[in-house]
């Protein structure tokens, strides 16, 4: 396995300071927010095995004015709950294609009311315009662009990885000013599921080829995308399952020779169920967390008070040396929450819908057949009508009848070579997921575990640290 | 007087413990085994059987005898409590329906583990309380107590009448109120002086540190429970197929499930050793302050003696009468002062010493768990990590 390594990301090119933003023309609209799309040029030391797929995060602090420049330095934001400072994750080498892609998305800007992050995109593919460039994106955007993929691609059978979801409540908090913990939390949880939605998106061999991502990626200005409210997370599941409904509601079902896709599909529900029950879990693991913080905060409090109100003088001492430990404790908790939601409960959330998207396919594969099968009957109808024609003995309408009978035998054929094309890219789509899923969650809990090894490590030098303190008392 | 061994462990003469406690529906039952070489006893080694209502008699029977008043009469256990471990048990039960074999097995032994641990601790509880007064030089002695230990037939002191309830109800409301106002009469004697703001001040940080400690604990236990159920949900997804992946699953359900037995464990020790001790000081500053209260009022009662003797003598009527009860209550009160100064020394010896171990058997602990959970996640991240 490809081991990472710690790398800078470059500066800025000077014309896209976030400072400058066209954009914010007073547009307030709901769940609108600017982010700005970069581009680097390829840099060979960050391309290893062949194949890259290298990201970076980048925190900047967030600013309510128009901004200060950005800097190339990875700052720790304010946040209660961040990950680590500058990120780098895993690459290895595809089969076939060889990706020189790199998307980032970092933290946004504020300008007035709008928020633009800036997207950076690496990349030495020829296509591209140039190797780096940055460009800004609304949320709304990246919802467009969903649509999109969506209306074109669903007949292809592709999963398309589905973007995050609408939060009105986070975004008003965001533009009204708050930079509580919870609006900071908001904005780096929305920062970092973009990230990984683009990076599922460039990532698929298919997809990045379709002109609206390439578009979306270097165009300096998109039309506003409109009607996105059907792409709100309640939306988006909605349109999942009337799909679904639809398919079984069918009155002819389908005959499958092979049953591996029968198989597939109950396997994908059965885990999207799994892994809900996992969700709810892990949830209650994060709040219980954040418990044990405010708990810990205030237990450590408690204890300073008693150690000053103990009067012998070494016991005071160690009281107080307790209190200061639990301080750090809380410390622990609060990282170990972060990780526990940012790593792992995002994990799952991102799984849930993929796995949603992926029934989606297996449905349209379902439609598929239906068009070829309804085609079928329609051909055969018209067959009936040829027949009837001849034997009243009406050559008007007979060549009218052939006619149809052409152009029906003609979409039968393309409907079924369609059902056949679905079929194989839903297979190939699978497979393709399958392996992704199974690098994400094992490089994603990996990476849990790491920052719970790390907990512990802390955790024995505070215990080490305090132990002959206690002993000291007499 | 003797200065009490801060480690309670008696001497052969007289020797107190729980050895056996048995649970029953509404009550726990403690059997008391003795072994004394004193010639008040008939046998050197005998048991009897109690209930939670007779220690309770002894101790308010401590509280109430005028000889004792100078002595810091050890807190009485809490009443055991297992309403909240029986009513998750019945939760259970009731929602065995909605879970797998497996989750019910596990939930099960959770909650029988738990419902063990507060036995126990209600036990050691108990048996404190009876070690604290076999240790005490002047309270071993007492009657009462020598009954306690070894009448084997019941004491019939289980729920005081109405009555009497309401007699005790009046007699807490007379203490707070004179508590208040003794505690703005300023000593003369500055040992007791410093003692009275010491105490006043340890007792409510101790009162909240205990109350903190304990949410702080219960926090810990909750997310444990999290990571057990987050286990089993691994190890349902793990068991789907053969694949990698689900391999990989299963492995880090196993660790899960190691790890949050550690945690667990934290949350317990933590309990034992912090929420435990400062719960302990909480009842036994309580006490040092019934002490000093018990004093206050005493030295009240010279006050007011003193001055019944002088309007007597002005009278000159019944001066007799007012000198014998102006010299009983001025030697009650030097008696208090003097056994009080002992005990409120050896009740800090005591504190200081408590606190010691318990800090530093936490410290052990926590540092234990801290490193077996570090050895566990080292060793199953080496195996993920190789296997990638």
């Amino acid at each position: 396995m490809a081991a990472s390594s710690d790398r800078i990301p470059p500066p800025f090119p000077d014309t896209e300071e976030p400072g400058v933003c066209d954009m914010a023309d007073g547009d307030r609209d709901e769940g609108e927010d600017i982010f700005v799309i970069c581009v680097y040029g390829s840099f060979a030391f960050f391309i290893v095995g062949g194949g890259a797929r290298v990201t970076s995060v980048r925190k900047k602090e967030l600013s309510t004015s128009s901004g200060p420049p950005p800097s190339s330095s990875v700052t720790q934001s304010p946040a209660a709950m961040q990950p680590s400072s500058s990120l780098q994750q895993l690459e290895e080498e595809e089969d076939e294609d060889i990706f020189d892609v790199d998307v980032a998305v970092t933290n946004p800007e504020k300008i007035g009311y709008v928020l633009c992050p800036c997207i950076c995109f690496q990349t030495s593919l020829a296509m591209f315009r140039s190797k780096a460039f940055s460009v800004r994106r609304r949320y709304s955007d990246f919802l467009g662009l969903y649509e999109k993929l969506s209306v074109k691609q669903s007949l292809q059978g592709c999963i398309i990885p589905p973007p995050p979801e609408k939060s009105v409540v986070g975004m008003t908090k965001v533009k009204v000013g708050m930079d509580d913990p919870s609006s900071v939390e908001f904005v780096e949880r929305r920062r970092a599921a973009l990230e990984r939605y683009l990076q599922r998106v460039v990532s698929h061999p298919s997809l990045l080829q379709d002109p609206d991502v390439r578009d979306f990626l270097e165009r300096d200005e998109l039309p506003r995308a409109v009607s996105t409210q059907a792409l709100s997370g309640a939306g988006f599941l909605k349109m999942i399952n009337k799909a679904s409904d639809a398919v079984n509601k069918m009155t002819i079902k389908m005959n499958e020779s092979d049953t591996w896709f029968e198989d597939k599909f109950q396997e994908v529900e059965n885990e999207e169920q799994q892994l809900r029950k996992l969700q709810v879990v892990v949830d209650s693991l994060v709040s219980h967390r954040k418990e044990l913080c405010g708990s810990t905060a205030v237990f450590a409090k408690s204890m300073a008070m008693l150690g000053n109100s103990e009067d012998n003088t070494a016991l005071s001492r160690a009281l107080s040396q307790l209190a200061e430990v639990e301080d750090k404790m809380e410390q622990l908790h609060q990282e170990q929450a972060a990780s526990d939601f940012f790593i792992f409960a995002e994990l799952l959330a991102d799984y849930i819908r993929l796995l949603g998207a992926m029934r989606g396919c297996f449905d349209q594969r379902v439609r598929a057949w239906q068009r070829w099968q309804e085609a079928q009957s329609t051909l055969q109808k018209k067959r009936e009508v040829e027949a009837k024609l001849l034997w009243a003995n009406k050559p008007e309408k007979l060549q009218q009848a052939k006619d149809e009978i052409t152009e029906w035998e003609s979409r039968v054929t393309q409907y079924e070579r369609d059902f056949d094309r679905i079929g194989m890219t839903v297979r190939k789509e699978v497979l393709r997921f399958e392996k992704e899923k199974a690098k994400d969650f094992k490089g994603q809990i990996v990476k849990y575990l790491d920052a719970m090894l790390q907990s512990q490590q802390r955790l024995v030098k505070f215990w080490e640290a305090f132990l002959p303190e206690a002993k000291a008392i007499a | 007087s003797a200065t009490l061994n801060v480690d309670l462990q008696t001497d052969a003469t007289l020797q107190v413990d729980i050895s056996d406690a048995l649970s029953e529906r509404d009550k726990v039952k403690f059997t008391v085994h003795t072994k004394s070489t004193l010639p008040n006893f008939k046998q050197n080694e005998f048991s009897v059987v109690r209930q939670h209502e007779e220690f309770i008699w002894l101790h308010d029977s401590f509280v109430e005898n005028e000889e004792y008043a100078g002595y810091i009469i050890p807190p009485a256990p809490p009443r055991p409590d297992f309403d909240a471990s029986r009513e998750k048990l019945q939760k259970l039960g009731e929602g065995e329906g909605s879970m797998t074999k497996e989750e019910f097995t596990k939930m099960k032994q959770e909650l029988e583990a738990e419902y063990l641990a507060i036995f126990k601790k209600t036990v050691a509880m108990h048996e404190v309380f009876l070690c604290r007064v076999a240790a005490h030089p002047v309270l071993r002695k007492d009657l009462n107590f020598h009954v306690f230990l070894e009448y084997n037939q019941d004491l019939s002191v289980r729920g005081k009448n109405k009555k009497e309830k309401l007699e005790d109800f009046f007699k807490n409301v007379v203490k707070s109120a004179d508590g208040v106002l003794v505690a703005g009469v300023k000593d003369v004697d500055d040992f007791f002086e410093h003692e009275k703001t010491f105490l006043l001040e340890y007792h409510n940080r101790v009162k909240d540190a205990s109350a903190k400690s304990d949410r702080m604990i219960r926090s810990h236990k909750n997310a444990a429970d999290d990571i057990n159920r987050i286990a089993s949900s691994l190890y349902t997804l793990g068991t789907q197929d053969s694949t990698d992946l689900c391999k990989f699953f299963l492995k880090v359900s196993e660790l899960f499930e190691k790890t949050r037995k550690i945690e667990a464990r934290v949350a317990a020790d933590e309990d034992l050793k912090l929420a435990d001790l400062l719960k302990y000081y909480l009842r036994e500053s309580q006490a040092a302050k019934d002490l000093l209260y018990r004093r206050s009022r005493s030295l009240v009662d010279y006050e007011n003696a003193n001055k019944a003797l002088d309007k007597a003598r002005a009278k000159n009527r019944d001066v007799l009468q007012a000198e014998t009860s102006q010299q009983l209550c001025c030697h009650k009160f030097e008696k208090i002062s003097e056994s009080a100064k002992q005990e409120l020394v050896d009740f800090k010896t005591r504190r200081v010493a408590a606190f010691r171990k318990n800090l530093v058997e936490l410290a052990e602990l926590e540092l234990k768990h801290a490193k077996g959970n570090l050895q566990l996640l080292q060793s199953c991240l080496g195996v993920l990590k190789s296997n990638t």
